[in-house]
């Protein structure tokens, strides 16, 4: 789909982060790090979106609608999950509301999803370009 | 001799469909007006980047997003009307795709005009927006609906002093309902004339969704108001006729106020340009307003600012005042 790598349009789903990552996400939107020359679009609706970048580690009640808003994004998608909470729940770990690492759950709902991993705490947004650039090169 | 005189007929009908089949579809038609329509969306993409102190998307890139969005699957929520919902974007479609063909056609080949013109194109501009609420409203979403209330305000809101601008043209120009004529004037060198663009520019932008008046797709506020559950080819045929859309209405501001398109076409193409820059510059200084404000803003501010120019044109008229 070379149209989709051309203008992957980005939804942005926080599952209980310390808002860190947001903050990170929200800074590679603004004009300094300027993602609009790689066709990169925030939308406000998950159904208008090609990339969901999930932050945070996944609580129990975020998880519930995290199968709904995967479901409304309409396939074919790429899941980015950035930071180190999102890649394998971090430092919460042994908390009583983790409910299990996010890709687990999105391969729960779709087995054959495309899963990108961007890790850091937070990743700077360079590192989000280069993340979303490798894994948009490498899908065909 | 009478069948080949029959004959003869066929043949030329069957030429003449062909040929508007040609007008409507490819030149100056659905092709046409498509391309510039997302040439035009990706200046002003571009020109706000500049504003912006960045660079921007490369040209070809609301090509690429419409291609996108048409490759992808369509998700239609379980409580939505369907049929309502597949067929609101397609209206929008038809209506902005027959008038931009219409306002082509008079301003490259003014030969098959009819009296009233005007009229159809100032009806033809009502049915994008009127598809806009009716899909929204079929969409069975909170949001949407949120957005669908906004949007029929701020149509109520502008929708009359865009026509009471129309009126003033129309006035000034000797009460001629052709569209060729008229834009063989330009109203604008004159005090009511110059009124009425600054105000039908600022309907042409509630009209095409920028800000300050992208109350009804805003997307901070309403994730998307409107167009909140659509996905897909339909989410394609919404891009296509805002597209359309900015290639369409400041043309229809050219032909009317400006003098029209013209035998030259680069003076012609010249005053596209010009509207389109005042449209980015007033997109990109402006927040936006919130749906009273814009209300007060169309009703009171414009409403006033257009009775004066339509008392002013009528005299004008009267005592062949040129200035007025």
């Amino acid at each position: 789909m070379w149209s989709l790598k051309k203008s992957p349009w980005v939804f942005h789903v926080n599952l209980g982060a310390c808002n860190n990552c947001d903050i990170e996400i929200v800074d590679l939107l603004t004009p300094k790090f300027d993602v609009e020359r790689l066709g990169i679009k925030l939308v406000g609706s998950p159904r208008h979106a090609d990339a969901l970048l999930v932050t945070g580690v996944g609580t129990k009640q975020a998880v519930i609608r995290l199968r709904e808003v995967y479901r409304q994004t309409p396939k074919p998608c790429v899941v980015f999950l950035i930071g180190a909470c999102a890649c394998g729940t971090g430092i919460f770990h042994p908390g009583y509301h983790v409910a299990g690492p996010i890709d687990k759950i999105i391969r729960q709902e779709d087995p054959d999803a495309i899963i990108a991993y961007v890790p850091g705490c937070p990743p700077k947004p360079e590192a989000m370009i280069s993340g979303v650039v490798k894994a948009l090169s490498v899908l065909q | 001799m009478g069948a080949t005189v029959e004959r003869k007929g066929k043949d030329t009908e069957m030429i003449e469909a062909l040929q508007n089949l040609f007008w409507i579809l490819i030149f100056p038609g659905f092709v046409f007006t498509v391309v510039v329509g997302l040439l035009a969306t990706w200046v002003v993409r571009k020109v706000s980047a500049l504003v912006q102190w960045r660079v921007g998307p490369p040209f070809y890139q609301p090509f690429v997003d419409v291609m996108k969005l048409a490759g992808k699957e369509v998700l239609i929520p379980e409580e939505a009307q369907r049929t309502l919902f597949i067929m609101a974007p397609v209206v929008g479609f038809a209506g902005i795709l027959l008038l931009a063909t219409m306002l082509w056609r008079i301003a490259i080949a003014p030969t098959q005009m009819f009296v009233g013109d005007v009229i159809v194109a100032i009806y033809l501009t009502v049915l994008p927006s009127l598809a806009l609420i009716l899909g929204s409203s079929a969409s069975a979403s909170p949001h949407a609906s949120v957005g669908t209330s906004r949007e029929m305000k701020l149509v109520m809101g502008y929708e009359l002093p865009l026509v009471l601008a129309f009126i003033v043209v129309i006035v000034k120009t000797g009460g001629d309902l052709n569209l060729a004529a008229i834009a063989a004037n330009t109203p604008i060198l004159s005090i009511s004339g110059a009124l009425a663009f600054v105000v039908a520019l600022l309907c042409i932008q509630a009209k095409l969704g920028f800000v300050p008046f992208d109350i009804a797709e805003s997307e901070t506020e309403l994730a998307s108001g409107v167009l909140i559950e659509y996905s897909g080819v339909l989410l394609a045929v919404w891009k296509l006729t805002q597209a359309m859309m900015l290639v369409a209405l400041p043309l229809f501001l050219v032909m009317l106020f400006l003098g029209g398109f013209g035998p030259n076409v680069w003076a012609g193409l010249g005053k596209y340009v010009a509207i389109l820059v005042l449209l980015i510059l007033i997109k990109n200084t402006n927040p936006r307003l919130r749906i009273d404000q814009a209300m007060k803003f169309f009703w009171f501010y414009c409403g006033v600012a257009l009775i004066v120019a339509v008392v002013l044109a009528t005299i004008g008229n009267y005592y062949a005042i040129g200035w007025l």
